[in-house]
């Protein structure tokens, strides 16, 4: 749920929102192993359709809106698998997020920087 | 009576495991952060502990959401690492301890906690990139491992004060065991980041510091948060501190730290390291 107790850009993974997302995330979970990284580059919309996912997953799987996915239900442990698909790593998936490029978003992840006196 | 000989907190994140699989040890990046392990890694080669008592999270490798412990304890005697997707290279197979690991079981459910016992599961990288990180080219064949398992993943999710509880009675119970055997215990994970959302990439790397402080002298004061209140402070992705207070919860008297360091950012993470030793 978009929590008013959490912070703006936060989507608390809860009861509900495990409920909601079950499907996407059973279907992000097969892409610990091969074959289903292979089955669903085959053929995305199908492979979405396999496991059920509702008409806006699976339009924000194959839009890779991530935002629009952790609000259907996304657990970003199983987005983060869905990346790993698309060959993004998480600061580009931070940069998707927040609108960013991947460099802007390690600009502010720089930013907040400490004990890398060499880095 | 088994031997606590200190505690370890590490962070667990993939990229150390890739940065590992590609020598990036030395490179600037990383520099700063491997330096840190030097002191880590001479202290288990002199200590030599027969067990490590590791405290993670499964990220969605073995605890889909469909089965997922609240607490999970491994009594098997092997656990294989696999494919999470990303690329990261499978590593050697950790080796188990199940006598202890059973002792323990037995012990909790005794003193009412009940966790998921475990003869058969693979552990991510919240297990084996500490495991990797510090016995460099996987040279950990010498020592047994228990992973403990907390979810930090769909809420809810254990309060603070209920993972330092759950520590505090791993900690009894392994007092409790009749061996001669050194276990060293890894608390892993963290410390604030926040990997999901418009919010991501956001650190507090002042609280961490903060949390390292009363890690040492008053960890029941961290108790006092709630999930939420990590979420807002350390980000989403903050709760991890579950596995650094379970941890230092095994000790039942003060402690006294080695060292500590906090780099940030590795990857999207506020990268903690600290070894405390019973006082």
């Amino acid at each position: 749920m978009a929590d008013s107790q959490m912070p703006q850009g936060t989507y608390k993974f809860d009861g509900e929102m495990a409920t909601l997302g079950y499907n996407l995330n059973r279907m992000c979970f097969t892409f610990n192993d091969e074959a289903g990284r292979e089955a669903f580059r085959q053929d995305e919309a199908a492979y979405c359709d396999k496991f059920g996912l509702s008409p806006v997953q699976k339009e924000a799987i194959l839009n890779r809106d991530i935002i629009a996915l952790l609000r259907n239900g996304g657990s970003i442990y199983y987005l983060a698998k869905f990346a790993g698909v698309l060959g993004l790593s998480v600061q580009d998936l931070g940069g998707m997020m927040t609108g960013q490029s991947t460099e802007e978003f390690q600009a502010y992840l720089d930013s907040q920087k400490v004990g890398k006196p060499n880095g | 009576m088994a031997k606590m000989i200190g505690m370890i907190g590490t962070s667990h994140i993939p990229a150390i495991g890739r940065a590992l699989d590609q020598g990036l040890e030395e490179t600037p990046y990383w520099v700063d952060f491997f330096s840190g392990y030097k002191p880590m890694r001479e202290f288990l080669q002199a200590e030599k502990p027969d067990i490590a008592v590791l405290f993670y999270n499964d990220h969605g490798l073995s605890m889909f959401l469909d089965k997922k412990p609240t607490f999970s304890i491994g009594t098997a005697p092997q656990y294989e690492n696999a494919d999470e997707g990303w690329g990261v290279k499978v590593i050697p197979p950790l080796t188990g301890e199940t006598e202890l690991s059973w002792h323990i079981v037995n012990h909790l459910i005794e003193n009412d906690f009940d966790p998921t016992v475990c003869q058969d599961i693979k552990v991510d990288h919240g297990a084996t990139v500490p495991m990797s990180v510090l016995y460099p080219n996987h040279s950990y064949q010498g020592i047994k491992v228990i992973p403990i398992a907390i979810n930090c993943e769909r809420h809810p999710m254990p309060k603070p004060s209920r993972s330092y509880a759950f520590g505090k009675a791993i900690g009894d119970a392994i007092r409790s065991w009749d061996s001669d055997q050194k276990v060293v215990i890894l608390g892993t994970g963290g410390l604030s980041h926040q990997l999901d959302g418009v919010r991501a990439g956001y650190l507090n790397t002042e609280f961490d510091q903060m949390c390292m402080d009363k890690l040492v002298s008053a960890p029941e004061e961290l108790c006092d948060y709630s999930n939420d209140d990590l979420t807002r402070i350390a980000g989403a992705q903050g709760v991890e501190l579950a596995m650094w207070l379970a941890a230092r919860g095994c000790f039942s008297g003060p402690v006294r730290e080695v060292e500590r360091r906090l780099v940030a950012p590795i990857s999207n993470t506020a990268a903690g390291l600290q070894l405390l030793l019973p006082a």
